[in-house]
């Protein structure tokens, strides 16, 4: 099966940019989305606005509640370079420069009008669903909303995993929440009764669908790995993370996506790049941290042009830890949702990423680590230098450092990064003659 | 009739309270361990701890604000990022310069991200150290977010018996919360004093003398408050012709002291703050009868201070703390007074500034770090602030 596919944007008329064809799928699937929210207004959906950690669009589903993610929104401006304009519009009415800049592009946008990337108008949310974990700044964000829309919020409080494991206080205090206010708030917005057996049927398909996910995550232990993990893994997580955790979308699209990373896999082929095939896997890394979404193709480029290949990141779990176990489980629907939300990976303490940084370099046979800071981004960001020596003396194996910004384009520094990345992949190169060497 | 003798008074509780503040090798902290065999000291971060609980185990519960103006921060910039607040760069630095070598345990308080992940850090750089991320509930119901505190609480009790080789009684946390009740009542007394006479209880002052309460034991601060109010009421000071204003957003990095001494000096009084919260985050007495945990949950729920860190489920009630504060000091106006990078102080800013606008209260924000050191703009600043107050209240 060779799917990919060129396609010619319309913002960069003279470059034709390669998809798989799963990437296509999911921009289908992505656009029915934003059209069924736009037209929320005239269907009579009811609008939920809630996050991607901590998403609970099972249970939203459960109330027929369309799911608006403004971190997705925010990603998908600035994509199509628009987030530049709306932060800055935000800190014109008064937030500061220092602070997160998902926040300010979402603020921003509605300023200016609150336009969908289908060009259309996004409806006011019913209801905020402030499902947060692993950030501290979403619990603000929501109060801003708030402000805003005006419209019924409801909390739900995940506990940090400052010690490193789930207790039953956190679950049971979780599942308080869901059963006290929770259930109760989206029955009364959107006028259905909760059904739970509804809930576990969308909890099996979950299932499903994170069984795939994590066969194409572990792919990249092939070599050459078949995907890109992190610039790549950022369209697999994108239905999965988003609106389509449950939902039959979602089990076809990681079924097709698993089948054409299976043949990929089968023909000894590396990752597809917006450029076409990768060439020849020089380095295998794993990454930290999120991308900077406003240079998103430019920092891949710098990749995929030394023959670097992400095989891992921990970006790609921070709407869910799939692959050391984790699965939704419609046997216990309510205490499997709070498991969720409190294992994603910003919800794990310092030593726990670490662990699992050290794992998927050990595992995924890395070169090494690399750290893309995010300077907005504390819930990521403090602390990643001690996370990087840790990392190095744990594995033997070089890290880098870059730091750049989310969707906040006065942040990417080309030049810097660039040079940084190709002195980094000489360090590898040194530490493989060292190694060669000694041998 | 301002005495001599009194002004001695004032001076010398001022003296020691800031003899304190300086002391980045926490003296005192250490001459109080080392007076008796096996006692134990447990450093906490803001904005709150129960520090009932580390006093019951006859335990010193220690504040650490940061460095400070006066620390030179060499091994702690090498762990952070270049856009991040300036308080976890000095902690690292006071604990890898081995400031913190005496310390026992640390607790890292729910706030936000930075603190948060500085839990994690110090188990890893610090492995010997007992230290915990202490979560709070964002839910205040009794028996949602009250059970869970409570079992919060019952593990920190459980951890610092262990750490001490002898489980706290109810009957020893009972004792503490009656210590400080006490002690959180003669903050009040000293918060309404200043407010009523801010020129006999100057804010560097003041600011002083509460923050020894995070170095000395409770039974201590105490009695140095009673003190300093003895002292500045028996003493009379010139007054100046300031305006009167509420500085907000300092709850966790601390201003310098030049800073808060800069307001003054350019024409505010500072009538109210948040500066170093865990003094007073509980409002009013916590009952010393009963259930001691359940004592303390029922007090976070339903009596402490709303503050950035905390989720306001009602947008009635949000920002309204501000506004209260404001009518209860007296005071004309508002500062906005945020460290740079603090999240939850600088997104909560445009909310509570709203807030304002619609109660017709004047503001103004700035940003600074524990180590600024020009405050030229902020005097020019508070200045003029205090000047528009002056003419708006003459209109």
């Amino acid at each position: 099966m060779n799917t990919a596919t060129k396609i010619i944007t319309s913002r960069a008329p003279a470059k034709e940019i390669v998809k798989d064809a799963s990437m296509l799928k999911q921009k289908e699937m992505m656009a029915a989305h934003y059209d069924r929210l736009t037209s929320a207004p005239d269907t009579g959906a009811k609008v939920a606005a809630t996050f991607v950690p901590g998403n609970l669009n099972e249970l939203i589903m459960c109330f027929d509640l369309v799911n608006n993610l403004p971190e997705v929104n925010a990603i998908q401006n600035g994509l199509r370079r628009v987030s530049g304009s709306y932060v800055l519009e935000a800190e014109k009415i008064g937030h500061s420069e220092d602070v997160c800049t998902y926040v300010k592009s979402d603020i921003g946008m509605m300023a200016k009008g609150n336009i969908a990337p289908n060009g259309k108008k996004f409806p006011d949310p019913d209801v905020l669903l402030l499902s947060y974990t692993g950030c501290f700044t979403f619990m603000k964000w929501f109060e801003l909303l708030r402000e805003q829309y005006k419209c019924e919020t409801v909390m739900l409080h995940t506990p940090y995993m400052g010690d490193g494991k789930i207790t039953k206080n956190m679950v049971d205090y979780m599942v308080k929440q869901l059963k006290d206010d929770v259930i109760p708030t989206l029955e009364r917005v959107s006028g259905v009764k909760f059904d739970i057996d509804r809930l576990r049927e969308y909890l099996k398909k979950s299932t499903k669908a994170e069984d795939d996910l994590v066969r194409v995550l572990q792919s990249a232990k092939t070599k050459p790995s078949p995907i890109d993990a992190y610039f790549g893994g950022i369209y697999y997580i994108g239905p999965i993370f988003g609106a389509f955790r449950g939902t039959e979308d979602a089990i076809d699209y990681y079924r097709f996506l698993r089948e054409e990373i299976e043949d990929r896999l089968a023909k000894g082929q590396g990752p597809v790049t917006p450029d076409g095939d990768m060439g020849k896997e020089r380095y295998r890394l794993v990454v930290e941290g999120p991308p900077n979404y406003t240079s998103f193709r430019q920092f891949w480029k710098m990749f995929y042009d030394e023959g670097a290949v992400v095989v891992a990141s921990s970006y790609t779990k921070v709407g869910g830890v799939y692959d050391f176990g984790f699965r939704h489980d419609p046997d216990k629907p309510l205490e499997t949702l709070a498991e969720y939300c409190l294992g994603v990976y910003t919800n794990r303490s310092l030593p726990m990423r670490i662990d699992m940084l050290v794992s998927y370099i050990n595992d995924y046979e890395a070169d090494g680590l690399l750290i893309n800071s995010i300077k907005s981004c504390n819930s990521f960001s403090a602390g990643q230098l001690l996370m990087m020596r840790e990392v190095e003396k744990r594995t033997g194996k070089p890290a880098a450092f870059v730091e750049s910004d989310l969707v906040d384009p006065r942040y990417f520094s080309a030049a810097n990064i660039k040079n940084r990345l190709e002195s980094y992949f000489q360090m590898i190169d040194q530490k493989r003659a060292s190694a060669a060497a000694a041998a | 009739m301002a005495a001599p003798l009194n002004s001695s008074a004032t001076a010398t509780v001022v003296a020691r309270a800031n003899a304190l503040f300086e002391d980045l090798s926490f003296t005192s902290a250490r001459q109080w361990k080392a007076a008796k065999p096996g006692r134990k000291v447990i450093g906490y971060m803001p904005i709150y701890v129960p520090r009932e609980i580390i006093h019951a185990a006859d335990m010193l519960p220690l504040g650490i604000v940061g460095g400070g103006d006066q620390l030179e921060v060499i091994h702690g910039d090498a762990y952070y990022q270049s856009y991040i607040c300036r308080i976890p760069r000095s902690t690292i630095e006071l604990g890898v310069s081995g400031r913190l070598d005496f310390v026992d345990g640390m607790l890292f308080p729910s706030i936000c991200d930075v603190i948060r992940n500085l839990s994690g850090m110090w188990k890893l750089m610090f492995p010997n150290v007992y230290s915990r991320y202490f979560d709070v509930p964002q839910n205040y119901q009794d028996d949602t977010g009250g059970n869970f505190y409570i079992n919060e609480l019952t593990e920190l009790r459980h951890d610092l018996g262990k750490l001490r080789g002898k489980p706290i009684t109810d009957d020893e946390i009972r004792r503490s919360i009656a210590a400080y009740n006490e002690n959180r009542k003669l903050v009040r007394d000293l918060y309404a004093f200043r407010a009523e006479q801010p020129w006999q209880a100057p804010a560097a002052e003041v600011y002083l003398v509460v923050r020894a309460g995070l170095v000395l034991p409770v039974e201590d601060h105490s009695a140095m408050i009673r003190d300093y109010l003895a002292a500045v009421q028996a003493e009379e000071r010139p007054r100046r012709d300031n305006c009167r204003i509420v500085l907000t957003g300092t709850f966790c990095e601390q201003p310098p002291l030049n800073l808060i001494k800069s307001l003054e000096l350019s024409g505010c009084y500072v009538v109210d703050d948040d500066l170093l919260l865990v003094t007073r985050w509980l409002i009013g007495d916590v009952s010393a009868d009963g259930d001691p945990l359940q004592n303390l949950s029922l007090a976070f729920l339903h009596h402490s201070e709303s503050t950035a860190a905390k989720y306001e489920p009602n947008q009635k009630e949000k920002g309204q703390h501000l506004v209260r504060a404001v009518k209860r000091s007296g005071a004309e106006g508002v500062i906005f007074a945020a460290p740079s990078f603090c999240d939850p102080a600088l997104l909560e800013r445009p909310m509570l500034q709203h807030v304002l606008k619609s109660a017709g209260i004047p503001y103004i924000a700035f940003k600074y770090a524990e180590n600024s050191g020009q405050m030229q703009p902020i005097r020019e600043q508070a200045g003029t602030f205090a000047d528009s107050i002056k003419l708006w209240s003459a209109a």
